[in-house]
């Protein structure tokens, strides 16, 4: 086993636009994935029951597959019903949609941890139904999902490598297409797991750094 | 999809069931291992165990796979791919398990431990009597989700070439140009696997529940 770091050295701007688009797919995906899953969570919470229900059903689905079903079923599937997609924007909308299924779960948590106290008293001074929402449930929610939050970014970093086997030119496609065209599976996969590692590290301590500030404001 | 090639689905959801529990298996036993020391006040027990942990959950289980099925063929030792599989799973796994048994451990109340010295329980005694049954306990809701998550998981061995559901799906996908159909099916007997694990792990819960003692 030998470790030849100059082959890493020579493909640095291969590597450095796969890590790019490694990032790009991952901040847009946990963006829009938090957006959506939080308008899922509110309108099974608010919304009339049939919706309800059926959005429930999607989660579970999206919850008890593997992600990597999801992507195929999207991407290779997609065309026999009129939706041809190229690797990344079918990579970006498969894992936006994988991510709203758990952002919606922890914010349908969320939504039911707030004290009901606090709801009815604000029912009682007459605040209105989008005020009780944005004056007392988000700000009191944020805090009690922060934690879930930060950890379900951490999990879709890990989930974007699997974007590879659609041919998203993502860090784990470049890398470990660098690996096999010059037979340096070691050192490649090597820094990739690096790469990831400090990825995950660097994002779970900016989670607990967040945390720490935010707490602050607890309310409860 | 004609009954033998359901049926040859259904024998790859078999696959991946077998592999998701060896993995789980194995995976509790490296577990336990971790755990023990993890906890432990030796810091040359402590910290690799803490770098292990770090490490299998902070890599994607897809570069973990590509990395055992490509190292250990560089240091000599050329493997089915079933067994790199098995042993990227299990590492995998291992260190989540490790995390949610010392979950389990750290949260027995001292006071039961208190009193078990009191009556003079030794440690090991307090360990097989107070501490491992009431972690283990806490631990079962956590083994139940990490099953399900390494059944989903297990998805990914396909890519080191495991014949198991997902690559099923992808074979017949490809030859019968139908990749709506298998996948939803795969889809669906995943589904199916993970609604009755979870199932089970509810019943084992209030089994648990009926008979516990704190």
């Amino acid at each position: 086993m030998s470790f030849d770091v100059s082959v890493i050295v020579a493909a640095l701007p291969a590597i450095l636009s796969g890590l790019k688009v490694t990032l790009g797919i991952w901040l847009a995906a946990t963006m829009m994935g938090a957006g959506l899953g939080f308008v899922v969570a509110a309108l099974r919470h608010f919304g009339p029951r049939p919706l309800g229900l059926a959005l429930r059903l999607a989660v579970e689905i999206l919850r008890g597959t593997p992600f990597l079903i999801q992507i195929f079923l999207l991407y290779f599937g997609g065309p026999f019903v009129g939706i041809s997609l190229d690797p990344v924007p079918a990579g970006l909308l498969g894992l936006t949609i994988y991510a709203a299924a758990y952002f919606s779960e922890i914010f349908r948590a969320g939504f039911a941890a707030v004290p009901r106290g606090h709801v009815e008293a604000a029912q009682c001074v007459g605040l209105s139904q989008t005020q009780i929402v944005r004056r007392i449930l988000i700000p009191e929610m944020t805090m009690l999902v922060l934690p879930q939050c930060v950890n379900m970014a951490v999990v879709l970093v890990k989930e974007t490598a699997v974007l590879s086997i659609i041919a998203v030119p993502e860090a784990t496609a470049v890398i470990s297409a660098l690996g096999s065209q010059q037979y340096a599976f070691v050192e490649s996969l090597f820094l990739l797991a690096i790469i990831y590692w400090g990825l995950v590290e660097a994002c779970g301590w900016a989670g607990r750094a967040l945390e720490t500030r935010l707490s602050k404001f607890r309310f409860a | 999809m004609s009954a033998r090639l359901f049926e040859l689905m259904l024998k790859a959801a078999g696959t991946t069931v077998v592999i998701s529990f060896v993995s789980i298996g194995i995976g509790l036993l490296i577990g336990i291992l971790v755990c023990a020391a993890k906890l432990s006040p030796r810091p040359w027990l402590r910290w690799p165990a803490v770098l292990f942990v770090s490490f299998f959950r902070g890599v994607p289980l897809l570069v973990q796979l590509l990395l055992i099925y490509n190292l250990l063929p560089a240091i000599g030792l050329a493997v089915p791919s079933l067994v790199a599989a098995l042993i990227g799973l299990s590492l995998c796994t291992a260190a989540y398990q490790a995390e949610n048994l010392r979950g389990g451990f750290t949260s027995v109340p001292r006071g039961l431990l208190e009193a078990a010295d009191m009556v003079g329980l030794s440690p090991w005694q307090q360990f097989r009597r107070i501490r491992a049954p009431i972690a283990l306990r806490l631990t079962v809701p956590a083994l139940v989700n990490e099953a399900i998550l390494i059944l989903k998981a297990s998805s990914l061995v396909s890519v080191v070439g495991v014949i198991e559901l997902t690559r099923t799906a992808q074979n017949l996908a490809a030859s019968t140009y139908e990749p709506l159909l298998f996948y939803s099916v795969a889809g669906g007997l995943y589904l199916a696997i993970n609604w009755m694990v979870a199932g089970g792990g509810s019943l084992t819960e209030r089994a648990l529940r009926r008979g516990r003692l704190a």
